[in-house]
């Protein structure tokens, strides 16, 4: 835990700077377009400030967060699987089309929903492992591609088997009762916590909690989890020290398959009940940003998804002050565009701090020897083995 | 050591003793493939009678109009990739080049919309370039920011500029611009000579259904016939790139900062300038090919790209990292799109068989090569694909839509060995780090 605080405390100083600079670029942006800056900050302020709107932030901040901590689990062994949104949409139409041809008790449907939806994620992602370890296929390229595949697919399926008749736009059938979600808001009111009617607190975002907790336990506490972060910093040690990299792959590649096919479920199965053409179809894409904008770790994701989704409930209070919502995606991507940049820079300075210093203990240290003692003192080649990996 | 040289020796008669007739086949690689191609499609034109306008003029010429954004966006990709630098954001320069292109191409008319598109995918360069080059960012982190930022600027631009504006501009779609002209070869496909109308040879001769002959007068046929403004600027400029990457020592030095920059900087080149050079060529390439799509048009609509940017990136592996074969890659991934447009959704069945005859072919050559896995593999797709021609009477749209990606992928599972990628595409380079 306190390895968490005091990483969090070295990043928070470069997120705060690309925020500001975030801030300041849409700032320019709006008042080149002539429109004064704090008014419109301050509306999206009122939007978000207030129960409904935490609430929202909340029940939208979820599925990005789980989408994005799947794609941080490849991100971390430096797996690119930029195919997160077509496992997203696989698995939420094949989800919705399973779910809704069986009948089963209340948890063990969803149960089963989560299920299909997990292993047509993992399929589609499973294919990218596959060809990378058997052909050196490389993942970016093959997940893009199984990516416009799946799009295709998916809308043929939809279109041609899973539609339900009667209807102009294409959907599959409706979920029964037992397949939904429930709400938090009984829960809440027992605890003396009363929220506005019209926006009930979703229980997905107690999923994306444990998927959260159970990526921070896979990741930092255990041998699976070091074994994978070893690959990604240097797969030539880790394959060395006995991690199999093919098997590394196909697993992280099945793992993050399945959680991104599993991200569409909040909005299954507490809003939408279906699935059809009014379902999001950018999440995948937009959790790749989240996932860089929070470095791959589970807190960073769940500030950078809070902080997403925060901005979007904003930009919603614009049009009142006749200022362009859509200020709102600018302030989105010049976060995250300044926020890879600062982190980039930042790493920079540091790795090169950390040689600096390293390279003034091994001058130091040389110049012990010579004076007599023998070669480097046990402390300070501790210390020089510390300075070097930061 | 002396069994290195003895080895080395073996490879060295060997690749002499190969007769150079097969290196001399491979100078005309292109034309071969691209006759090859035709004789497939003529075979199935012949055999199933319902696909008998596979090959009309008017299928190559939609196949080349789809085709040319992604084939200058893909050089696009070409440029960056061989300097060093990989590009992901392809997407987002061309979208970046749709909406300045509706921009100036409504002010201004639409060969000023060409060059707005060229300045906005550039803009949109220089982003991935400070980030990759000077700032050090991981190439594909900075490519996806930047596919990410640019629809958000381009939504930005659209509410302030469009919305309300001209005849029929709104937060979606800028108003409409002028169209380009079209033009069409005279005595060959019938264009205007003055006030004559020449006759149209090649198209007379495709309706004959001559056995490959109509084929290949349809090929050209379609090529020149009605060809936008647009479409032929794109035509125009993929000789000269060749020339300037191939022949040229600014091409050399630019291809040289891709394989190993540490050995190009030290014969004096500017690495990080070559790179940001061929980065901001890169981002108005694509931005160019988003001009394309919105002149053709004759406006930017909001979410016009549609995927096509991460379909030049398939074009540029595709086509091995090479010109010719990003041209041939962009037009074999619209071909299908084109034959569905063209023939309302009723052909692209015939197009399966098309792929079952591909892959009896590269299952022969497997055999011949003895790699007896790979030729069993290749069988089962022949046998698959026939099935699926047999079996099914129509194939659905959306399914036409994902047959570039398909061709990708398997083109990537066959021949991964011989992809040759430049050799240090994706790595940062730091000034002095040799």
């Amino acid at each position: 835990m306190k390895r968490v605080v005091s990483s969090l405390k070295q990043q928070l100083g470069p997120t705060m700077l690309a925020f500001a600079i975030a801030l300041a670029i849409a700032s320019l942006a709006l008042i080149i377009s002539g429109h004064n800056p704090l008014r419109a900050y301050g509306a999206m302020w009122d939007n978000l400030n207030g129960t409904s709107g935490i609430i929202t932030v909340i029940n939208e901040m979820a599925p990005l967060y789980v989408a994005a901590c799947a794609l941080a689990l490849g991100f971390k062994m430096n797996l690119f699987n930029i195919g997160a949104n077509g496992q997203f949409i696989f698995g939420a139409l094949m989800g919705a089309a399973a779910g809704a041809e069986v009948s089963l008790p209340g948890p063990l449907h969803v149960l089963f929903i989560f299920v299909v939806a997990a292993i047509s994620g993992a399929f589609l992602a499973g294919i990218a492992g596959v060809l990378k370890v058997t052909r050196g296929v490389n993942e970016v390229v093959s997940t893009i591609m199984l990516n416009g595949i799946a799009g295709g697919v998916g809308g043929y399926l939809l279109r041609v088997y899973f539609r339900e008749l009667g209807d102009q736009a294409a959907h599959t059938k409706t979920l029964a009762n037992s397949a939904h979600l429930p709400n938090l808001d009984r829960v809440l009111s027992a605890v003396g916590f009363h929220i506005p009617k019209n926006t009930p607190l979703f229980s997905f975002p107690l999923f994306a909690l444990l998927v959260g907790i159970a990526f921070y336990v896979l990741i930092y506490r255990s041998r699976f989890g070091f074994d994978l972060r070893a690959s990604g910093i240097n797969p030539s040690a880790a394959r060395s020290s006995g991690v199999s990299p093919k098997r590394m792959i196909i697993i992280t590649m099945l793992m993050s398959g399945g959680l991104a096919g599993l991200s569409g479920m909040s909005t299954l199965l507490q809003k939408q009940y279906e699935y059809g053409d009014r379902f999001p179809t950018q999440l995948g894409f937009t959790a790749i940003g989240i996932a860089l904008l929070g470095q791959n770790h589970p807190v960073g994701i769940a500030f950078a998804a809070a902080v997403w989704a925060g901005i979007e409930q904003g930009a919603r209070g614009l049009p009142i002050v006749k200022v362009p919502s859509e200020i709102g995606t600018i302030l989105q991507g010049s976060l995250l565009f300044v926020a890879v940049i600062v982190y980039a820079v930042t790493l920079r300075s540091s790795q090169a701090k950390a040689i600096e210093s390293a390279s003034k203990r091994m001058a130091a240290g040389a110049g012990d020897s010579s004076s007599g003692s023998s070669g480097l003192s046990g402390g300070s080649r501790a210390s020089l083995v510390a300075g070097v990996t930061p | 050591m002396s069994s290195t040289a003895l080895s080395f020796d073996t490879v060295a008669t060997e690749s002499v003793a190969t007769p150079s007739a097969l290196a001399r086949l491979k100078r005309f690689q292109t034309p071969i493939i691209l006759l090859g191609a035709l004789l497939l499609l003529a075979i199935t034109r012949t055999f199933t009678p319902e696909a008998s306008g596979l090959t009309e003029p008017l299928i190559f010429s939609t196949a080349l109009l789809l085709a040319a954004p992604i084939a200058i966006t893909g050089l696009g990709g070409i440029i960056s990739e061989r300097a060093g630098i990989v590009n992901i954001g392809l997407q987002g320069m061309m979208v970046m080049g749709t909406c300045f292109a509706g921009l100036l191409g409504w002010h201004y008319g639409p060969w000023m919309g060409l060059v707005g598109g060229v300045i906005g995918g550039a803009l949109a360069g220089a982003l991935h370039a400070m980030a990759t080059i000077t700032f050090g960012v991981n190439h594909t982190v900075s490519g996806v920011a930047i596919n990410l930022l640019t629809p958000g600027i381009c939504r930005y631009m659209a509410s302030v500029l469009f919305a309300g504006k001209g005849d029929d501009g709104s937060v979606t779609n800028s108003p409409t611009m002028v169209a380009l002209t079209k033009y069409t070869l005279p005595v060959l496909s019938g264009g205007h000579i003055g006030s004559w109308q020449s006759p149209d040879v090649l198209g007379r001769i495709a309706e004959k259904k001559w056995f490959l002959i109509s084929d290949v007068a349809g090929l050209f046929g379609g090529f020149t016939k009605e060809i936008s403004a647009a479409t032929l600027v794109v035509l125009i400029i993929f000789p000269i790139a060749a020339y300037l990457l191939w022949r040229t020592p600014w091409g050399l030095r630019l291809r040289s900062c891709g394989e190993k920059p540490a050995a190009a900087e030290s014969l004096g080149i500017n690495v990080i300038r070559t790179q940001w050079t061929a980065v901001l060529l890169s981002g108005s390439l694509a931005g160019l090919g988003g001009a394309c799509l919105a002149v053709d048009v004759g406006r930017y609509i909001q979410g016009q790209v549609d995927l096509r940017g991460f379909l030049a990136l398939a074009c540029v592996v595709f086509g091995n990292w090479k010109l010719g074969g990003v041209l041939a890659g962009s037009l074999v991934f619209e071909y299908p799109d084109a034959v569905r447009l063209v023939t309302f959704g009723k052909e692209p069945r015939s197009l399966v068989f098309v792929g079952a005859l591909a892959f009896a072919l590269l299952a022969i050559w497997s055999y011949s090569r003895k790699n007896i896995r790979e030729g069993l593999v290749v069988t089962g797709l022949t046998a698959a694909a026939l099935a699926w021609f047999t079996f099914s009477k129509n194939i659905d749209a959306k399914l036409t839509a994902t047959f570039p990606y398909l061709i990708t992928l398997l083109v990537l599972v066959f021949s991964s060995q011989r992809q040759r990628p430049p050799a240090s595409a994706g790595i940062t380079f730091r000034k002095g780090s040799s």
